[in-house]
């Protein structure tokens, strides 16, 4: 669906990615992950055609969606294909939820001045559905909570009627509970067949949602695989330079999980091999 | 908007007015000339330009807050103001007539955002920081400009009026005015009211705009070539006046909320409005006329003091 080939982009010149290729198909969850500063989110700037390219393409289906030439699609049409996530934000007004998802029909729109038919009404109501936000749709998006605020940017992204989304730690700003909120919601759009590409610095999401992980460092993909083969104590020692251990775990219903259980900064009376040790009583 | 045309040095009943203005039109013999006179040379030129300038300045700061992603923005950011006092002073200074003054203030206006833009062209990087940086900076060179010019103009004769025009004023709208500042302010109002669903877009910033397909470029070109060209009109023909585009927006956008597309009509009314009623202060409270400037000025704080209260939640 998604080939991203050789993509090479920066900033001002500064090559920061440095030629990365993978693929993302139909109903797929791919999560990125990699150290501060690796180019995780360059790279995802890159493939929504928010920097320019230094070589390589982006496309979908074959057709050519960003490039360092010219040829590709314009902004316009490669936004109702690819949506964007950004991470929750503070917006200056206080714009109605039901606004701020009905902007995701911007590429849509005949023109600025036609305004919204209800065809896109429609559309934007059935994202709030899919979202299960429809209760909020008349509050004001800057009084939400990060979790709720997150839903509504989704919901926005639904309303573009995309193939894929395009998600910059969404979960980063989020408490637990909004941050497993949001993945399950995720998740149930790749099982719809949206393809989702997810930037995350946790590599518990990877091991939550992902069907493929994707590791960077440098600019470049080190590893790249399914959660199972990457997210090893090994790795994500390598990878973040932090003492961690994965381990299986069984749920009450029989499934086998894995977990990753961080150990850097436990208490002196922990082993590092991330196993409680008794401490001896004192009389 | 009624209650102008009643008030002023000469006044008249609305059945007076309707008289002169059926008599004015229907050809006959004017049953009071003086009213005639004070309404049509005027009244009429002088609440036509208010309208159209408390419109102009509430719609171009309204459009800059949503660009510039911040409420506390206003339609001199970007130094059209100093330009235009710059321009106004050096005709002044010139001796030129009411006219060239008016053009010198558009013109310079104009050239003072076109640095800005240039400025910015030549850093590269954030667009916005680099357009705020280059405000500042041209705002500062023409401000310095304008006081160079008070420093050598007549202290006698041009000083003061240097100093009044700074001050803003609607007391020498005339009626060939009105023309000139319709045509630039009809592209400025169709630029801007033409991108007020972008700048909705807009205000959630750069990337997003541009991940929903916004040729963001684009629509910031439009919204300060049309914001430029209403505010250069409005400081032409009244002077500086303050506030109006500061505090008219957020008036507004506490009535009707922040889409664009309901609020920039609203705020040309709320504007209109707002301004009509210190410009009839300004009038009348004293026996001389009170520059505008001064008012919206001292008006301005506290009711923004009000609106930021009421307004603690979000803007």
């Amino acid at each position: 669906m998604m080939k991203v080939t050789d993509m090479r982009t920066g900033y001002n010149r500064k090559e920061v990615v440095k030629g990365i290729s993978f693929t993302v198909g139909q109903g797929s969850f791919t999560c990125i992950i990699g150290a501060n500063g690796c180019g995780k989110t360059t790279a995802l700037k890159g493939m929504l055609g928010l920097l320019p390219l230094f070589g390589g393409s982006v496309s979908v289906d074959g057709v050519d969606f960003v490039s360092a030439g010219s040829g590709a699609i314009s902004a316009k049409e490669r936004a109702k294909v690819l949506a964007y996530i950004p991470q929750t934000h503070s917006i200056p007004f206080p714009f109605l939820v039901s606004d701020v998802v009905l902007l995701g029909r911007t590429p849509h729109l005949k023109s600025s001045v036609s305004g919204v038919s209800e065809a896109d009404m429609e559309a934007a109501y059935g994202a709030l559905e899919q979202m299960r936000i429809t209760s909020i749709a008349g509050e004001e998006y800057t009084a939400l909570s990060g979790g709720q605020q997150q839903l509504v940017l989704i919901a926005r992204a639904l309303a573009q009627e995309p193939r894929i989304l395009v998600m910059d730690e969404p979960t980063a700003s989020l408490d637990f509970g909004n941050q497993q909120m949001v993945l399950e919601r995720m998740r149930d759009l790749t099982d719809r067949g949206m393809a989702v590409v997810m930037v995350t610095h946790d590599p518990r999401h990877a091991l939550a949602c992902a069907d493929e992980v994707i590791v960077m460092d440098d600019g470049v993909i080190v590893m790249r695989g399914s959660p199972d083969e990457i997210v090893t104590t090994e790795a994500l020692g390598s990878i973040y330079g932090a003492q961690v251990c994965v381990s299986a775990v069984r749920l009450e219903s029989g499934e086998d999980v894995r977990v990753v259980i961080p150990l850097s900064g436990r208490s002196a009376s922990r082993g590092n091999s991330g196993r409680a040790v008794r401490q001896p009583k004192e009389n | 908007m009624a209650l102008s045309f009643l008030l002023g040095s000469y006044f008249a009943w609305p059945s007076q007015v309707m008289n002169d203005v059926m008599e004015h039109f229907g050809g006959g013999t004017l049953s009071d000339p003086k009213l005639d006179a004070a309404l049509f040379n005027i009244r009429i030129p002088r609440i036509i330009t208010v309208v159209l300038v408390g419109m102009a300045l509430s719609v171009a700061g309204a459009s800059y807050q949503g660009m510039f992603k911040n409420p506390l923005v206003s339609p001199d950011i970007l130094g059209a103001s100093a330009g235009a006092s710059f321009g106004a002073c050096l005709a002044l200074l010139m001796n030129l007539g009411n006219a060239f003054i008016q053009l010198f203030a558009f013109v310079f206006g104009l050239i003072a955002v076109g640095l800005v833009m240039l400025i910015n062209r030549a850093v590269r990087g954030d667009a916005l920081l680099g357009l705020i940086l280059g405000g500042i900076l041209v705002g500062t060179l023409f401000s310095s400009g304008t006081s160079i010019i008070k420093l050598v103009a007549d202290a006698d004769d041009k000083l003061p009026a240097i100093t009044f025009w700074l001050m803003g004023s609607f007391a020498g709208a005339q009626s060939d005015d009105v023309p000139l500042l319709l045509i630039p302010m009809a592209i400025g109002f169709a630029l801007v009211l033409w991108q007020s669903w972008n700048l909705n877009v807009m205000s959630f910033g750069e990337d997003e705009a541009r991940s929903l397909g916004l040729n963001t470029s684009l629509t910031r070109a439009l919204v300060i070539l049309g914001a430029t060209l209403l505010t250069a009109s409005s400081i032409a023909v009244a002077g500086v006046i303050g506030w109006i585009g500061l505090v008219v927006p957020h008036l507004t956008r506490a009535i009707v909320g922040p889409n664009y597309t309901i609020l920039l009509p609203t705020t040309m009314l709320t504007g209109a409005i707002f301004l009509l009623i210190v410009d009839n202060f300004a009038r009348l409270v004293y026996s001389v006329e009170i520059p505008i400037g001064l008012l919206t000025s001292i008006l301005g704080v506290p009711f923004f003091i009000f609106i930021y209260r009421r307004n603690l939640r979000g803007w």
